[in-house]
């Protein structure tokens, strides 16, 4: 039997262009469909969406855009939602696809309520068997879980940002626009002002190499170190819960439970214990290397190496050693 | 200004103690239960909130029996009572039905705002919010920072974390706000209030009080399902340093150089 279409309902940056968490997601769509014998298409809902389209085109084989002026001005993901939904319910579904994130899951609650179907959240894997068969990380990292819809059920799969990595298809695919019909149900919430912050050169979620921060870093000067490794790194600047909540780096760089869950290649954490909560956000980086007075410290029963000592003295040192080899 | 906070019972992480029974449901009976880290913020929130404007916090809960001693925790910080959804067909209940109940013991209180938290700890999904919110047709303000209702016009704005900063939504009460720990620690109960949470009003409510039919929720109308656990991958061994700290910044060193990072 063929399998229906699994669909991928994008998200956008503020400029219009379409969201990294967006090009994973369409590439693990396109490998699933493969596997299904289906169809994967992906959903922009944006007051101008091409360009996004045009660009999640070159992940997948259609693309259908929803020109939609209520997008800009209001709260997106409920009105995406709305007008994704409509798309969903007339074709048939093999399973909605969004990312993880703050709008993905809002999206994703939403077309939940919206065609009453069940939803497996933070995927950090999905095959297919029949139906997407979701692994999840569960109890901070302790167990893999894999989990199926019931038989006979489509249902929404949100996906982790960076556990994909985003690749092209061989050719473009099409673009096809769609009218948003009729009126939105759901009530429209108005964005009243825009507020930008200075934000961290590089975010941390997308970042190849983060140097975090923890308790120990003892002030925003103490970050300053943290930042000149980063930069000599070519990295991003990371913290844990006790960091931001001190006040020292915004909660923009928080990893962790209650901050950002990130996928790095190397994690170098600098007066970081390694506590669950933030293990929790950091655990599955490529190499992981502490600097840390407690050999003790949980940190040394997950990472790679563990360098005793402190940390402003080993830092300093490092900064002389890759300067050194250049 | 009435409020009412979605609360969950998890795991307590660091009691580390998590597993799942053989048919791949939280065994509760492992690990002692905390209310929900991203809840106890929105709680702080709601009780601020009727600190500045007078009112009543209700807790809300679905989880079993013993949830009522998780729930006494947010009591004692302060808030006036508590609501708690639990009927051992519950047990196994996926997201949809967790939505459902919710959506139902809801109708049965009055509000201006419900408040949820980013996310569980145990879970880590963060969509029933969304999903109640649709469900009920009411305004949805998510991933908070801040959180300003006007009583007197009936609305609430709401500091949105956006990527480039935040965005400030502003919509009608009653609405459905879902916050993080920007909105600010969260308060210690004290001695009196755990007192006072003792003879507090814990109404307890079962599928057949909501009006809900045990074979539509709950676990035996579960529409996912476990099919497998795994222990993650092992990391290999750890490599302790100690020395002079340019013995240690020379290991980092090799370290990024045999790996190809630097």
């Amino acid at each position: 039997m063929a399998a229906g279409t699994i669909w991928v309902v994008a998200e956008t940056n503020a400029d219009g262009t379409l969201a990294k968490s967006s090009t994973e997601v369409a590439t693990l769509a396109r490998t699933l469909a493969n596997a299904a014998g289906g169809e994967a298409a992906g959903i922009v809902v944006a007051r101008n969406p091409k360009a996004a389209a045009e660009e999640l085109a070159g992940y997948l084989p259609r693309v259908v855009t929803i020109a939609e002026p209520a997008a800009d001005g209001n709260a997106w993901a409920q009105i995406a939602a709305q007008r994704a939904a409509a798309i969903l319910a007339s074709e048939a579904p093999a399973a909605g696809l969004t990312g993880a994130g703050p709008d993905g899951r809002d999206v994703a609650g939403t077309l939940s309520a919206l065609l009453e179907r069940p939803v497996l959240v933070n995927a950090t894997a999905v095959s297919w068997d029949g139906g997407p068969a979701v692994e999840m990380s569960a109890f901070g990292g302790k167990l893999v879980t894999t989990s199926a819809f019931a038989d006979g059920e489509w249902g929404i799969v949100t996906v982790r940002p960076n556990v994909v990595t985003a690749e092209k298809a061989g050719a473009a695919g099409r673009v096809e626009s769609a009218k948003a019909g009729g009126d939105l149900a759901l009530p429209v919430v108005k964005v009243v002002e825009r507020i930008e912050e200075a934000a961290a050169a590089l975010p941390i979620e997308e970042a190849r190499i983060i140097v975090a921060g923890g308790r120990g870093v003892g002030g925003e000067d103490g970050f300053r170190l943290v930042e000149e490794i980063a930069q000599e790194l070519g990295g991003a600047v990371g913290a844990t819960r006790a960091a931001v909540d001190s006040g020292w780096i915004p909660y923009a760089q928080q990893i962790g439970q209650t901050g950002k869950i990130v996928k790095p290649q190397l994690y170098l954490a600098l007066g970081i214990s390694g506590a669950i909560q933030h293990k929790v956000g950091m655990q599955t980086a490529g190499t992981i290397i502490g600097v840390n007075r407690d050999p003790d410290a949980p940190i040394a029963e997950f990472a790679d190496l563990v360098v005793v000592g402190d940390l402003f003295e080993v830092g300093k040192a490092l900064l002389a050693e890759l300067r050194s080899r250049g | 200004m009435r409020i009412v906070v979605l609360t969950k019972p998890v795991p307590d992480p660091a009691a580390a103690a998590e597993r799942l029974t053989a048919d791949g449901r939280l065994d509760r009976a492992a690990s002692p239960a905390v209310i929900n880290g991203n809840d106890e913020y929105v709680l702080e929130a709601a009780l601020k909130l009727v600190e500045a404007h007078g009112g009543e916090v209700t807790l809300l809960s679905m989880a079993p029996a013993n949830g009522v001693e998780t729930m006494r925790k947010g009591l004692a910080m302060g808030a006036h009572r508590g609501v708690l959804v639990t009927d051992p067909a519950l047990v196994g209940s996926d997201q949809w039905s967790t939505v459902q109940v919710l959506v139902a013991a809801l109708g049965e209180l009055e509000y201006d705002l419900v408040l949820a938290g980013f996310d569980t700890s145990d879970g880590v999904g963060g969509v029933v919010g969304a999903a109640v919110a649709t469900r009920l047709k009411m305004p949805y303000l998510s991933s908070a920072a801040k959180i300003e209702p006007n009583p007197d016009a009936g609305t609430v704005r709401v500091r949105r974390i956006s990527a480039t900063g935040f965005d400030v939504l502003e919509a009608p009460m009653p609405a459905l706000v879902v916050g993080t720990q920007l909105l600010g620690e969260p308060r210690y109960p004290s001695l009196k209030g755990i007192m006072a949470a003792r003879s507090k009003e814990v109404v307890t409510r079962s599928l057949a009080d909501l009006g809900l039919d045990a074979g539509a929720v709950g676990g035996a109308a579960s529409r996912t399902k476990v099919t497998g656990q795994q222990k993650p991958p092992a990391r290999g061994a750890t490599q302790v340093v100690r020395g002079t700290p340019e013995e240690g910044a020379k290991a980092i060193a090799d370290l990024l150089a045999s790996r190809r990072l630097i």
